[in-house]
């Protein structure tokens, strides 16, 4: 009983980590059909910035609500300089190329971005842990469970509405869900394409920004964690649709709680698992969970 | 008069050119006099999760001890300038991505850069990769901080030394540790990286504990994915373990990680834990790492090490220069730049003083004592190419009132108590019973 529930809630916590990494990378591929390699960058850059800045922050003895507010600035910020630089400075200009060619482009501009961190933050590690120690942990059905990991959960779940009720209510939303549905639909009735194209992709941005910012009290920051977390995405955004929210959702829960029951039942089977439950949706839904019908044109 | 003056004067000018000429004729005479530099390629993580932790702390070491080297101020027995007078020259590179691209690496410094020695290596799975290509190229590698014991087990290797010990010591002796500290086992668990250091690490602790308390079992055995960095679920799971201690090889951002998530949710403070590389992260976790955790350094390194000149000079230039003191890969990295030294010198010496050959060095590499700054290793294992020497561990504790990390407890085992015997390789060495293991 006790491992089902240990199952259930590290499954709900790894998920929650997922969603909020994936739910960016799925944006711009539904919007922009780019497989965004830079979305690595956006995480570790949000991980660094949190870790620097909310460190910063904590060890001057502010507010501690003022430190969990500030994760959110610093994803912005990040989200917003970064999200500007390459999809103004980069991707304008190979829109229309080859998707392959697109994915290269942001491929070596990961590694370039790589190489910048590298040259900002050095190659020590650095550790936000204040976060941990201020949320805590709470005995659960016999389990110890961490405050801040209770409070991603919750995160990730405000997260998944509110991207959901903005896609559907918002005007910007239904505009944005045309241009997902077709793009030179859109263009015709009227929709400034090329904008929304930047919008989208400095929300991504921000969004995997944030997931670096929420992650960097759970873990080393140091370089390489955006290579980790860009595998781990592809993977949740493949099995749930690429470009879809509610995929990103259900990839995500899918592949935490199946990664969690492997921990604790079949740990030899850890690493097989995520990539297996891949190779099974593609198999029966080869464009994922909760790809919506293509339009056929002639 | 005037003429022996005009004598006297011609003679000086006569000197005064000869003076010259000669002066200008001795400086390429001097030039040619010095050796030519040997080449040294240093192939370890610049980048990655485990740069910070492994990667630049030996990078660091190395940049240190060349420096002196060259300068003559290594104390002895390392006071000749370079290796056998002539200047070291290092090349870095970096060990981060696929095993692909570090064995290409390698070919570049051997093949490309024409170094005369290769040191470095982090990743057990570099080592495992570049091992048969050493042999394939004839190029003399002293491998540094990887340490499985596959290397000269699976197979003799002609051109490759490692002078730090491998795994077996590491996990023999956390085993007699934990065992020492808490009396009776009878459950345990183990979290490690999922690749040849981490099932490596656990095969010997358990092996060991299969030997020194056979009554004990394993529960949890977790093998989580290289560089993770999420533990949730395994932490939920030692969580729910009713092992008395957990065994840990992680290293670089994953211990980090580990620690941090692993003391929020009280696992470090409910289950006793050895991390047998623990050593690197003690700076930076500080207080965050709870009391009593039991710390390896794969060695007696850095707070562990014996004292003495050789051992102060290393804790002092490395803290003047990086403001921090060295962590065990800095004297991995002093361990293996020193063991070859005493290498080349002793080929050297033997040929009267001209410069070795790379069969010369090796024939004098094999088997040798090398006095490092943490302790004396000998190359006694893997026909004289694998170093043994003592360890020990101890039990954390952080300093408050001087904000720095502290190591109790410290217990040392000799090399003849947690190594294998010359000849016998570890695994059967701890399926027999570890025999002949001296540990008095």
């Amino acid at each position: 009983m006790l491992t089902a529930f240990a199952i259930l809630t590290d499954g709900l916590v790894y998920a929650a980590y997922l969603f909020v990494v994936a739910i960016g990378l799925s944006l711009i591929f539904g919007v922009m059909k780019i497989l965004n390699v830079t979305h690595g960058s956006f995480y570790a850059f949000g991980a660094y910035g949190a870790a620097i800045a909310v460190g910063a922050y904590f060890n001057a003895d502010y507010a501690a609500a003022g430190g969990f507010l500030l994760m959110g600035v610093v994803a912005i910020v990040v989200g917003l300089v970064l999200g500007l630089l390459i999809e103004r400075g980069l991707l304008r200009v190979v829109y229309g190329r080859d998707e392959v060619v697109v994915v290269l482009v942001t491929y070596s501009a990961f590694l370039i971005l790589e190489d910048v961190l590298r040259l900002l933050w050095g190659t020590e590690s650095y550790a936000l842990y204040q976060p941990l120690a201020i949320g805590g942990n709470v005995m659960v059905g016999g389990l110890v469970l961490s405050g801040y990991d209770i409070g991603l959960v919750v995160f990730a779940i405000v997260l998944a509405f509110a991207a959901s009720y903005a896609l559907r209510h918002t005007r910007y939303g239904r505009l944005l869900t045309v241009v997902i549905f077709d793009r030179e639909l859109a263009a015709a009735f009227g929709i400034n394409v090329s904008v929304m194209y930047t919008v989208t992709f400095v929300l991504g941005a921000i969004l995997g920004a944030l997931g670096g910012a929420v992650m960097a009290p759970k873990i080393a920051v140091t370089l390489g964690i955006g290579v980790e977390v860009i595998v781990l995405a592809f993977a949740v955004v493949i099995i749930g649709g690429l470009g879809s929210i509610e995929g990103a959702l259900i990839g995500a829960l899918i592949v935490g709680t199946c990664r969690a029951a492997a921990v604790h039942l079949v740990p030899q089977l850890e690493l097989f698992v995520i990539y297996a439950v891949m190779a099974l949706v593609l198999v029966f839904r080869p464009y994922g969970l909760f790809t919506r019908a293509q339009p056929r044109k002639i | 008069m005037r003429h022996a003056m005009c004598m006297r004067g011609h003679r000086i000018v006569v000197l005064a050119a000869a003076l010259s000429l000669g002066l200008v004729s001795a400086a390429p005479a001097q030039q040619a006099a010095e050796p030519a530099p040997v080449k040294i390629g240093i192939i370890t993580f610049l980048t990655g999760p485990a740069a910070a932790p492994f990667g630049i702390p030996g990078r660091n070491g190395a940049e240190v001890i060349i420096e002196a080297l060259n300068a003559g101020k290594v104390p002895a027995p390392y006071n000749q300038v370079g290796l056998g007078g002539a200047k070291i020259e290092a090349k870095y590179v970096d060990e981060a991505g696929s095993t692909a691209q570090v064995v290409t690496e390698y070919r570049n410094l051997v093949q490309r850069d024409k170094v005369d020695v290769v040191v470095g290596f982090v990743s057990s799975g570099s080592c495992l990769a570049v091992a048969p290509v050493a042999d394939e190229l004839q190029a003399l590698t002293v491998f540094d901080v990887c340490g499985t014991t596959r290397i000269f087990e699976e197979k003799p290797r002609k051109y490759i030394f490692r002078v730090n010990p491998h795994a077996t010591m590491d996990n023999v002796a956390a085993a007699r540790y934990v065992l020492n500290k808490l009396k009776t086992v009878n459950t345990y668990s183990g979290i490690n990286q999922n690749y040849a250091w981490g099932q490596d690490s656990w095969r010997d602790f358990t092996l060991a504990m299969k030997n020194l308390a056979p009554q004990a079992t394993a529960d949890k055995v977790l093998f989580p994915k290289l560089f993770a960095g999420e533990f949730g679920a395994e932490i939920s799971a030692l969580l729910t373990s009713n092992a008395q201690v957990i065994h840990s090889s992680f290293y670089d951002g994953d211990l980090e990680a580990f620690i941090y998530q692993g003391g929020a949710r009280g696992l470090l403070s409910r289950t006793p834990i050895v991390f047998t590389t623990g050593e690197t992260s003690l700076y930076r976790v500080g207080a965050k790492l709870p009391d009593g955790v039991m710390i390896g350094a794969r060695g007696p390194h850095a707070l562990m090490a014996h004292q003495g000149p050789l051992n102060s000079w290393l804790w002092q230039a490395y803290t003047d220069r990086f403001s921090m003191p060295p962590v065990y890969p800095a004297y991995h990295m002093a361990q293996s730049l020193f063991g070859l030294k005493a290498a080349w010198e002793k080929a050297q010496a033997k040929k009267g003083g001209a410069r070795p050959t790379t069969d010369e060095v090796i024939a004098a590499f094999e088997g040798i004592e090398v006095v490092t700054p943490s302790t004396t290793v000998r190359l006694a294992i893997g026909k004289g190419h694998q170093g043994v020497s003592d360890t020990a561990y101890g039990t954390y504790r952080f300093n408050k009132s001087e904000g720095k990390p502290e190591l109790v407890d410290i217990v040392r085992y000799p090399a003849e108590c947690v190594n294998p015997p010359a000849d016998m390789d570890s695994v059967a060495w701890l399926e027999g019973g570890m025999k002949g293991a001296k540990c008095d």
